[in-house]
């Protein structure tokens, strides 16, 4: 039994960081909040450096049951990257007088380790430890702000909901449990294919219930009901983080899981996952249509996103899975970005969420608008933004597949969706409006954060190769 | 040729855009000499290609990197008799325009300039990439700064405009990303080289059925830009709400690339969905020429009577390079850059009308020539050439339009004759119903003349106009070996798919051809 901290010493970093940050704030009570920030970033960063360093090195811990392989080290750094840019939005004003405590440093970074545990394993108990870390660290960042009922009243919906998905998801463990005799991927793996699964129906409601639990989390329809209250109700910065990083440890559990237990010759996965992606774009698509608050319509635009990756992992073959991955990395940057717009310019008084507010806002302050602007055209998946190239690689990942009327309905999506991303960009340089945007002035965290979205979103439309590479060889490791 | 001349033209005013993004906003004055005196410099920068453009087929100027290999995507630009007066046309009209809107631009300056130099990036970047990839970020990349133009600086209904532009051209274009998909992977098994470069991919022979769902894919997004009849319903809302210069840069060269859009990618590519799809094609144009002309003879509003004429226009256009052969192709090539130059101008009338007068209606005018001359000389000569008179321009292309329709089909000749005809009744209506006749509006009675920078704006295209129609033989040299050369290898394609068992043949004469 190999007992290898190495291994995990990403994790153990970032938890320490959690632990180090409510001792300091315990110990130094006046300690300021910049501070606090700049410790975590610092543990953010220690935890990239070990899974850099553990690059290559397929490391095993706990008898096997973690794993540090290439594919969960790119997820840490997709994480890392979440996690930082929105605790640097947590500097908002609107924010800030109710989130920069100890707490919401420390519960992000355990959220963090949550998601880095979903995607550092392939035991099916241990992804079920990791997304319980991570769910009951984000029940309490939506609820943050205790004396807003909105806050609480989504905090709540989403810790009922979330606990019927935990529940589902450990009864499919359970399932597959009893009909394998597993909890490991690679045995589960080799009895599925030592069998006809079609003599084991426990087995395929098993799988069918770790998809509810899993696509519960990246909010894939028809799972995707708590979505647009929690993002509404949740603190900005929050809902940016969730967002994305939920998303992004979601699709890779369901990478592992899917890619790991059955080979491409096993098509009925593909065929329900067809008609949950197809669904789950013209729902998020639709009815983000009408949608009048920008954080309800960055919700359902994040379901139809779902709907998106889904075709990724619908194409069944590396390109597909590479594709995943990089999608959720260029979503972390746009949709972090999108929310940072939001945080970055709501005050303490008013919190700018209304298509409305956005009127005139490009001629008053135009580099903001110009920022918001790049992110709702990446969200669109127009060049040359990331959310083209990752567009682009999804769709031609499926057409390799020879998943054509797919692809077309994605296509289709994207017209869709370009309405409303427009509307946006729309209000903000078309509309006049009389109102006075409240000097923000140049809130450094907060700016940098965009700032580095910013980069990112540009970054990856232009030069993604480089990228691109990194992800079709770790998905190479993992199937 | 060593020295990357379309790399520099076409990422110019991008740098032009940077320095403009470094004064003030105020600096009106500086603002514009910067953007105008940059676009000339980018004009001026683009003149050699003409001279030392070889009279060939095949690519010149040819720049070729790597750029996401993972995809096999190449930064490769380059440019052949086709693309060649599409390239020079962009860099001749956006100095022109930018000096056009010198006074017309009240709020936003800046973002006015950079949007139009941006544009100009966008479209010059469509004109040279050789590969799919590459040419599709352009197509899209384009679209964002005319959709700020016409939303910002357009008319009362400029939102609705703008999203409908932008709604209809991305609607055609992410089909056509499909399609590309689809050919990419294609090509990519039969060769077993996954690459975007067009050049290659023309090389393989695609099955009939592939053909004909790949031409729709990207036979429609031309088709909307074109715009063909019925995809034209976008062009007059954009037209009539975008601001002057922006409809000129739209007339004069967006249209364009549907059809650059069609020869480039469609001809080569699906020769024998284009032998299919002739037929259809040909009616739609032809109900495009007669049906834009009778909408344009009734618009009491002349900007619309121009945007019209423009679907008109095009139809003529896309008559003659369906034609396939090389007296219609070269005539369409040559009409293009004709409507660029007369309908652009005809813009910039309006648009110089309308600063006057701030009203485009046709029954606000009345007997201008008296007051405004000088002004009334450009407008007779500009609108004669726009209806074709012998001696200017738009003659040269609608005689071999008609001349390579007529060799082909000869009823759609004689029914797009007639589509001439209606040109002068509503251009020549529209002249005297403005110009001629009696003063009698007191508003029309103080007009100014044009000022030195109007005339400075229309002198060039004037120029042009008298050029080519009076020695067309300086654009067309440039253009006939490539249009030979294209009808040449459509025409052979299509007889291999006429016969499959020729395919062998064919297969050996492009590997022959590779090995030289």
């Amino acid at each position: 039994m190999s007992f290898n901290l190495f291994a995990i010493s990403p994790i153990i970093a970032l938890a320490l960081t959690g632990f180090l940050v409510i001792g300091l704030s315990l110990v130094f009570s006046r300690i300021s909040k910049s501070m606090l920030l700049i410790i975590s970033l610092l543990g953010l960063a220690a935890s990239a450096y070990f899974s850099l360093s553990l690059w290559n090195e397929n490391a095993l811990a706990f008898g096997g049951m973690v794993r540090a392989d290439n594919f969960s080290l790119v997820f840490n750094v997709i994480f890392l990257i979440g996690a930082a840019l929105s605790m640097m939005l947590a500097f908002s004003q609107h924010e800030g007088g109710y989130l920069l405590y100890a707490e919401f440093f420390a519960i992000t970074a355990f959220a963090t380790v949550g998601m880095m545990l979903m995607v550092a394993s392939s035991n099916l108990l241990v992804i079920f430890l990791g997304l319980e870390t991570l769910s009951i660290s984000l029940y309490i960042l939506v609820g943050i702000k205790r004396t807003e009922e909105k806050s609480l009243e989504a905090a709540f919906k989403y810790f009922l909901l979330g606990a019927f998905a935990s529940g589902f998801l450990l009864y499919g463990i359970a399932f597959i449990y009893g009909s394998t005799g597993s909890l490991d991927l690679q045995e589960v793996a080799n009895f599925i294919s030592g069998t006809s699964i079609k003599d084991n129906p426990l087995m395929i409601l098993g799988g069918l219930l770790i998809i509810v639990g899993l696509g519960f989390k990246v909010a894939m329809f028809p799972f995707h009901m708590w979505a647009p209250d929690v993002y509404q109700g949740a603190p900005t910065p929050i809902t940016a983080f969730m967002s994305t990083g939920s998303k992004a440890a979601g699709f890779a559990a369901m990478l592992r899981v899917l890619f790991s237990t059955t080979d491409g010759t096993v098509s009925d996965w593909v065929t329900v996952l067809w008609v949950i992606s197809v669904l789950t774009m013209f729902f998020g698509n639709i009815v983000a249509l009408v949608q009048k608050n920008i954080k309800r319509m960055l919700a359902y635009s994040s379901i139809a996103h779902a709907g998106y990756i889904l075709i990724g992992i619908v194409s069944w073959n590396q390109a597909g899975a590479s594709s995943v991955v990089f999608y959720l990395l260029s979503y972390t940057f746009m949709n972090i970005g999108a929310f940072g717009v939001i945080a970055f310019l709501s005050t303490k008084e008013k919190e700018f969420i209304e298509l409305e507010d956005f009127k005139g806002l490009g001629f008053q302050k135009p580099v903001i608008a110009i920022v918001m602007a790049i992110f709702m055209f990446s969200l669109a998946g127009l060049p040359p933004t990331a959310g083209f190239i990752g567009k682009f690689y999804l769709f031609s990942a499926a057409v390799k597949a020879g998943q054509i009327p797919l692809v077309i309905l994605g296509v289709v999506n994207s017209m869709i969706s370009v309405y409303y991303y427009l509307s946006v960009v729309v209000a903000m340089f078309m509309k006049q409006s009389d109102q006075k945007w409240p000097a923000t002035g140049l809130i450094s965290a907060v700016s940098l954060s965009l700032l580095l979205a910013t980069a990112g979103t540009l970054g990856l439309g232009l030069f993604p190769s480089y990228w691109i590479e990194i992800f079709q060889k770790i998905v190479v490791s993992m199937i | 040729m060593d020295f990357p001349i379309l790399t520099l033209l076409t990422f110019s005013p991008v740098l032009a855009t940077a320095i403009l993004l470094f004064i003030k906003n105020d600096q009106e004055v500086v603002l514009k000499n910067v953007a105008f005196l940059s676009s000339l410099a980018i004009f001026l920068l683009s003149l050699p290609l003409y001279f030392s453009f070889e009279n060939k087929a095949g690519m010149q100027f040819v720049e070729s990197y790597s750029w996401i290999p993972a995809f096999g995507v190449n930064y490769h630009v380059a440019i052949d008799g086709i693309s060649l007066f599409m390239v020079l046309l962009t860099t001749f009209l956006t100095p022109i325009v930018i000096l056009a809107s010198w006074n017309a631009v009240s709020k936003n300056l800046k973002g006015y300039l950079v949007s139009m130099l941006l544009l100009e990036t966008g479209i010059l970047g469509v004109f040279v990439s050789m590969d799919l990839f590459l040419f599709y970020v352009f197509w899209e990349v384009m679209l964002i700064p005319m959709y700020f133009l016409i939303g910002i600086w357009g008319g009362e209904n400029r939102i609705y405009a703008a999203i409908k532009f932008f709604l209809y051209t991305i609607t055609g274009s992410l089909l056509m990303l499909v399609a590309i998909l689809v050919l990419y992977f294609y090509h990519g098994g039969l060769t077993g080289e996954y690459t975007f470069n067009i050049l290659k991919i023309q090389q393989i022979h695609i099955p009939l059925g592939y053909q004909t769902w790949l031409f729709l894919g990207f036979g429609l997004s031309f088709a909307i830009k074109v715009p063909l009849f019925p995809f034209h319903t976008w062009l007059p809302d954009a037209h009539v709400e975008a601001p002057t210069g922006g409809s000129v840069i739209l007339a004069g060269v967006l249209l364009k690339m549907g059809i650059y859009g069609f020869l480039r990618f469609c001809f080569p590519l699906f020769p024998s969905a284009i032998e299919q799809f002739t037929p259809l094609i040909f009616i739609l144009a032809v109900i495009g020429i007669i049906y834009g002309a009778l909408v344009a003879m009734v618009q009491p509003d002349l900007k619309k009577l121009v945007a019209y004429s423009s679907v008109s226009h095009l139809g003529f256009v896309m008559l003659g390079i369906f034609a396939l052969n090389n007296q219609g192709v070269q005539g369409g090539l040559i009409q293009m850059v004709n409507h660029g130059l007369s309908t652009g101008a005809l813009f910039l009338i309006v648009g110089m009308l309308y600063e006057r007068r701030h009203t485009r209606l046709i029954a606000d005018f009345g007997g201008l020539a008296k007051q405004l001359p000088v002004f009334t000389t450009f407008f007779m000569i500009i609108t004669l050439s726009s209806i074709g008179l012998p001696g200017l321009n738009g003659f040269v292309g609608e005689y071999l339009i008609l001349l390579g329709i007529f060799l082909n089909n000869k009823v759609y000749a004689v029914i797009a004759a007639t589509g001439v005809i209606l040109a002068a009744v509503y251009m020549l209506q529209m002249f005297q119903r403005t110009m001629f006749g009696k003063l009698d509006k007191k508003e029309n009675q103080n007009l100014r003349d044009l000022s030195k920078r109007e005339i400075a704006v229309l002198l060039p295209i004037l120029a042009f106009i008298i050029f080519i129609g009076v020695y067309p033989n300086a654009f067309l040299k440039k253009m006939e070996p490539t249009v030979e050369a294209l009808i040449q290898t459509v025409k052979d394609k299509q007889i291999v798919s006429l016969n499959p068992e020729k395919d062998l043949a064919f297969k050996n004469i492009l590997n022959d051809e590779e090995n030289k």
